[in-house]
C-alpha cells in the first residue's frame, strides 16, 4: 500500500519543499514530515512527500544474517 | 500567408489551402513525385512484394524531448514496414488539424517530417488536410501510409518462429514513454530520459545480411516490450521466456518508474525493434547490432519454447518464473 | 547485483528451504502482494510454509457502498474529483471512475494530494474533491494538504475520507481462530509512521512474531528468515528487518500531524464489516473541507456479490484459486471484486504473476 523510492536531497527551498533527484530524475517534494534532512542525504519518497530519512549505514546489500546461516550449515 | 493561426477557411479547398499547402507543405517537402500535385502519386515500383502499413498520430504533447508529432509519423510507419522485412520508399500523409494552431508550430511539424524522411531515405509522395473547429482535436491528427519492397527470400511473420530461437530487444525500454509522461501536465519532475523516436532504417542492412536467420521483427510501441512479446506468442503459438536481468532498462526510467509504480515494460518504445532470430545467428547479429548507434545497447533478453502457447515467462533475480502478462487497461501512476 | 548479494539470497532461500515443520506468514500490504508475486518466491517456497495475504491493500478493503457513493457523487454534482490511479479501475455495482470519466466526468489522476491543491487553486470557479484513500503511509500525506488548503482559505476543496487504519484489522485476524496465522510480515513503510508499539500489543497479547519488513527480494527474504527463527526458538517479538528505513518510535510528526487532522471512526472494510476505530474522519475544524458533509452524501448500503469470495481471501481463509470465481468468472479484464481489480490485490497478483500449474 506504499509505495516509496529513495531519493537523494539536492536542495532545500521555501515552503517546506526540496528538490530531490531519483537515478537521475529531478522532482521537488514536500518535506514536512522531515523537517530535519540535510542535502545529501537521502529519503523514503511517498505521493510526493518525504516519509523518513533512510539510514545509509544500513545499506540494503548488508549481509546481515549470513554469518549465522554459514555457521549453521557447518 | 498573412494569418499565424491555423483557420477553418484552410480547410475548405479554396486559395487559402492551397496556400497552406504551398508554403508549409510543399517548401518542406520539394520532391519530384509530388511536384506535379495530382490527385494521386504515380509510382515507378520495382517487381516483387510490396509492404504497406499505415499509421494513425495523435500524440501530446506535439512537441517533447527527442521529437515530435512529425517526426515520430515517420518513424512509426517507417518502422512498421522495416518490421515486415521491406526497403521503406513512400509514404503519404494526412493531417487533421485544429482550427487555431499557430502556422509555426506546423511548419516545424512539416520540416522534422521532410528532414526525417530524408534521413531515412523515404519520399513523402501525396498528402491531404483537413481543418477541424476548435476542441475536435487534440492539435493535429497525423496519419501516415507507407509501401516498402520485400526482398526475394524475405518472409517475417510470427508462424516462423521455432523453439530454440532467441529474442532480441535493440535497446532501452521504457524510455518514449517515461518522456511523454514526464512532459504532460499534473506530473513535475525533469528527467534525463529523452523519447528514444527514431527510425531503424539500418536495420535494412541486418535483413540484407542474415536474410531467413530472422524469422519475425515488430517494433515495441503502445503497450510495451511486454505487450508485443504476449502477441506474438499468441500469433506464433509458442511460449517464451525472458530474463528480467537482461532486459536493458536505463537507471533514471527505472527510478522515475519505481517512483510513479509503472513498470517501464509497458511502456511505449518507438525507436526499438524486438527481433526472433535462429540461435545460430543471434550472436553474430548482436555483434553486428552493437556496431550501429541506435541499437548499441540491444541486448538477447530470452527464447523461445515449444509451450506452452501463448505464454510469456520471465526469470526473476532469484531464479524463479513468473508470467509477464499483456498491458489491461490503463497504465497510471499509483501509490500501492 | 554483485555475486555476493546474489549468493546471500540464494543462503537465504535455502535456509527458509530447510525449515522443519510448518508456518503460515501473513502479510499485511498490497506493495508486499505485489512484491513477492512479482519476485517470485511463493514458487520457491517449500510445500510447509505458507504465504497469506492479508486486508492490506485499501483498494481492496474499500466497502462497495463506500465506492458507490462517491460514483454516485460524480455523477450527480458538478465537480472535479482527482484521485489516486490505483481507484480509477475499482467497479463499483453499476460503474466505476473510469467509466464515468469516460462518460464526461471531470475525474483526473494525481500522484500526490498536493496536486488536488494545485487544481483548486486553478480552478477557484469548481469544486475540488480529492478522494482520500490509504493506510497511515498515505494518510499524513493528506493531512499536510489539508492544512495548507486550510492555511490559504481555500473554499473549493475537499477530502473524501476513505482513509483507515491497519492495528484494528490485525487485532481482528489474530483473534479470529478460524485463520491460522503464525508470524506476520508487517507493512514496512506503514510501520515507519507507527513504530514497533502496535505490534508489541499484538506479541504481548497473542504470542505470535512480527517483522517489520522492507519490499526489496532479499528485505522479503530477510523477513521471512527472521519470522521463522523466531518460530524455531518459539519466540514472539517484535524485529525491525527494514531498519534503513524504520525506526522503533516511527514517525511522531507524521503521527501527530494525522491527529491534528483525522479522529478514528468505525469504518467498513470490505470482507470484514465494520471494524470499530479502524477509519479516519476528518475533526469538526475541518467540517468545511469534509466532501461527505459538505455534499451531504449518503451511506450506501452494501450489496452482496453472488459468489464472491473477496472477504475470505482478505482475511487469508482461502487463496485466490480456492474461489470459486477466480480465473473464471472473475479476471483482471472483467474483474468482479476489488481483490482483482486492484493492482495488488491477492487475487490480481496471484493471476497476473502465478505460472499456470499454480492457477485454478
Amino acid at each position: 500500500m506504499c509505495l516509496g523510492v529513495p531519493a537523494k536531497v539536492v536542495e532545500k527551498r521555501a515552503n517546506d519543499t526540496a528538490r530531490v533527484d531519483v537515478n537521475g530524475n529531478r522532482t521537488e517534494i514536500n518535506i514536512r514530515l522531515t523537517p530535519e534532512v540535510e542535502p545529501g542525504q537521502y529519503v523514503l519518497v511517498h505521493a510526493g512527500f518525504a516519509m523518513e530519512i533512510i539510514d545509509e549505514s544500513i545499506a540494503l546489500e548488508t549481509m546481515r544474517y549470513l554469518e549465522e546461516m554459514l555457521q549453521y550449515e557447518q | 500567408m498573412t494569418q499565424d493561426r491555423i483557420l477553418m477557411a484552410h480547410g475548405s479547398g479554396g486559395l487559402m489551402s492551397q496556400r497552406l499547402i504551398d508554403e508549409v507543405f510543399k517548401q518542406a517537402w520539394q520532391n519530384e513525385i509530388m511536384e506535379p500535385m495530382l490527385d494521386g502519386a504515380i509510382l515507378q515500383m520495382p517487381a516483387g512484394r510490396l509492404a504497406m502499413s499505415t499509421d494513425s498520430f495523435v500524440i501530446t504533447p506535439l512537441f517533447f524531448p527527442g521529437g515530435d508529432i512529425g517526426k515520430l509519423s515517420i518513424c512509426g510507419t517507417v518502422n512498421d514496414l522495416l518490421a515486415c522485412g521491406a526497403t521503406p520508399l513512400y509514404l503519404s500523409t494526412a493531417f487533421i488539424i485544429e482550427e487555431g494552431l499557430p502556422i509555426a508550430e506546423l511548419r516545424l511539424i512539416a520540416e522534422s517530417m521532410a528532414k526525417t524522411a530524408r534521413e531515412v531515405g523515404v519520399k513523402l509522395v501525396t498528402g491531404d488536410t483537413k481543418v477541424v473547429e476548435k476542441g475536435s482535436c487534440d492539435g493535429v491528427f497525423i496519419n501516415t501510409t507507407g509501401i516498402g519492397i520485400i526482398p526475394e527470400g524475405i518472409d517475417y511473420q510470427p508462424p516462423r518462429i521455432q523453439p530454440g530461437d532467441k529474442v532480441i530487444v535493440t535497446g532501452y525500454v521504457g524510455d518514449h514513454g517515461l518522456a511523454i509522461l514526464a512532459q504532460r501536465e499534473g506530473l513535475t519532475f525533469s528527467t534525463p530520459v529523452v523519447s528514444d523516436c527514431a527510425a531503424l532504417y539500418q536495420l535494412e542492412e541486418m535483413v540484407a545480411k542474415y536474410g531467413d536467420a530472422i524469422k519475425c521483427m515488430r517494433d515495441p510501441t503502445r503497450g510495451g516490450l511486454a505487450t508485443v512479446l504476449n502477441e506474438i506468442a499468441v500469433q506464433a503459438g509458442i511460449g517464451i521466456r525472458v530474463k528480467e536481468a537482461a532486459i536493458p532498462v536505463a537507471p533514471a526510467v527505472k527510478g522515475a518508474c519505481d517512483m510513479l509504480g509503472m513498470d517501464p515494460l509497458y511502456m511505449a518504445n518507438e525507436g526499438k525493434m524486438v527481433m526472433f532470430v535462429a540461435a545460430a545467428a543471434a550472436r553474430d547479429l548482436l555483434f553486428d547490432l552493437h556496431q550501429l548507434s541506435p541499437t548499441a545497447n540491444a541486448a538477447i533478453i530470452g527464447q523461445v519454447d515449444a509451450g506452452p502457447s501463448g505464454l510469456v515467462l520471465i526469470e526473476t533475480e532469484l531464479g524463479a518464473e513468473r508470467i509477464l502478462g499483456i498491458l489491461e487497461g490503463e497504465h497510471v501512476p499509483r501509490i500501492c | 547485483m554483485s555475486n555476493d548479494v546474489k549468493d546471500y539470497q540464494q543462503h537465504l532461500l535455502q535456509a527458509i528451504q530447510s525449515f522443519n515443520g510448518s508456518a503460515s506468514l501473513m502479510e499485511v500490504c498490497g506493495t508486499h502482494t505485489m512484491a513477492i508475486a512479482k519476485s517470485g518466491i511463493r514458487e520457491l517456497l517449500p510445500p510447509n510454509i505458507k504465504l497469506l495475504s492479508g486486508p492490506g491493500c485499501p483498494v481492496c478493503v474499500t466497502s462497495q457502498g463506500d465506492i458507490d457513493a462517491v460514483i454516485l457523487m460524480v455523477q450527480q454534482k458538478d465537480l472535479i474529483l482527482v484521485t489516486f490511479g490505483d481507484m480509477m479501475r475499482v467497479p463499483g455495482t453499476y460503474s466505476s471512475l473510469q467509466e464515468e470519466r469516460s462518460q464526461g466526468a471531470d475525474v483526473r489522476v494525481a500522484y500526490s494530494p498536493l496536486d488536488a491543491l494545485r487544481v483548486a487553486r486553478e480552478n477557484p470557479q469548481n469544486e475540488v474533491v480529492f478522494l482520500g484513500i490509504g493506510f497511515e503511509t498515505t494518510t499524513p500525506t493528506i493531512a499536510i494538504t489539508l492544512e495548507q488548503a486550510a492555511k490559504e482559505g481555500l473554499k473549493n476543496f475537499s477530502v473524501f475520507s476513505l482513509h483507515k487504519v491497519v492495528p484494528p484489522a490485525l487485532e481482528l485476524i489474530f483473534s479470529d481462530t478460524d485463520i491460522k496465522v503464525d508470524g506476520l510480515i508487517c507493512p514496512g513503510h506503514v510501520s515507519a509512521v507507527i513504530g514497533v508499539k502496535p505490534y508489541e500489543i499484538l506479541t504481548d497479547k497473542y504470542k505470535k512474531p512480527c517483522v517489520i519488513t522492507g519490499f526489496e527480494t532479499q528485505d522479503i527474504l530477510e523477513g521471512i528468515y527472521m519470522l521463522l527463527q523466531q518460530l524455531k526458538k518459539d519466540e514472539a517479538r517484535v524485529e525491525i528487518q527494514y531498519g534503513r528505513v524504520v525506526k522503533p518510535e516511527g514517525n511522531p510528526i507524521a503521527r501527530q500531524t494525522m491527529e491534528r487532522v483525522f479522529k478514528p471512526a468505525a469504518a467498513r472494510w470490505r470482507g470484514l464489516g465494520m471494524i470499530p476505530a479502524s477509519g479516519l474522519e476528518l475533526r469538526e475544524e475541518y467540517a468545511g473541507m469534509d466532501t461527505r458533509l459538505k455534499f451531504g452524501i449518503p451511506e450506501i448500503e452494501e450489496l452482496p456479490i453472488k459468489g464472491c469470495a473477496c472477504g475470505e481471501v482478505l482475511t487469508g481463509k482461502i487463496s485466490p484459486p480456492d474461489c470459486a470465481l477466480f480465473g473464471r468468472a472473475c479476471t483482471p479484464l472483467k474483474p468482479v471484486g476489488p481483490c482483482m481489480v486492484s493492482h495488488e490485490g491477492s487475487c490480481a497478483a496471484f493471476y497476473r504473476y502465478t505460472p499456470v500449474k499454480g492457477r485454478g
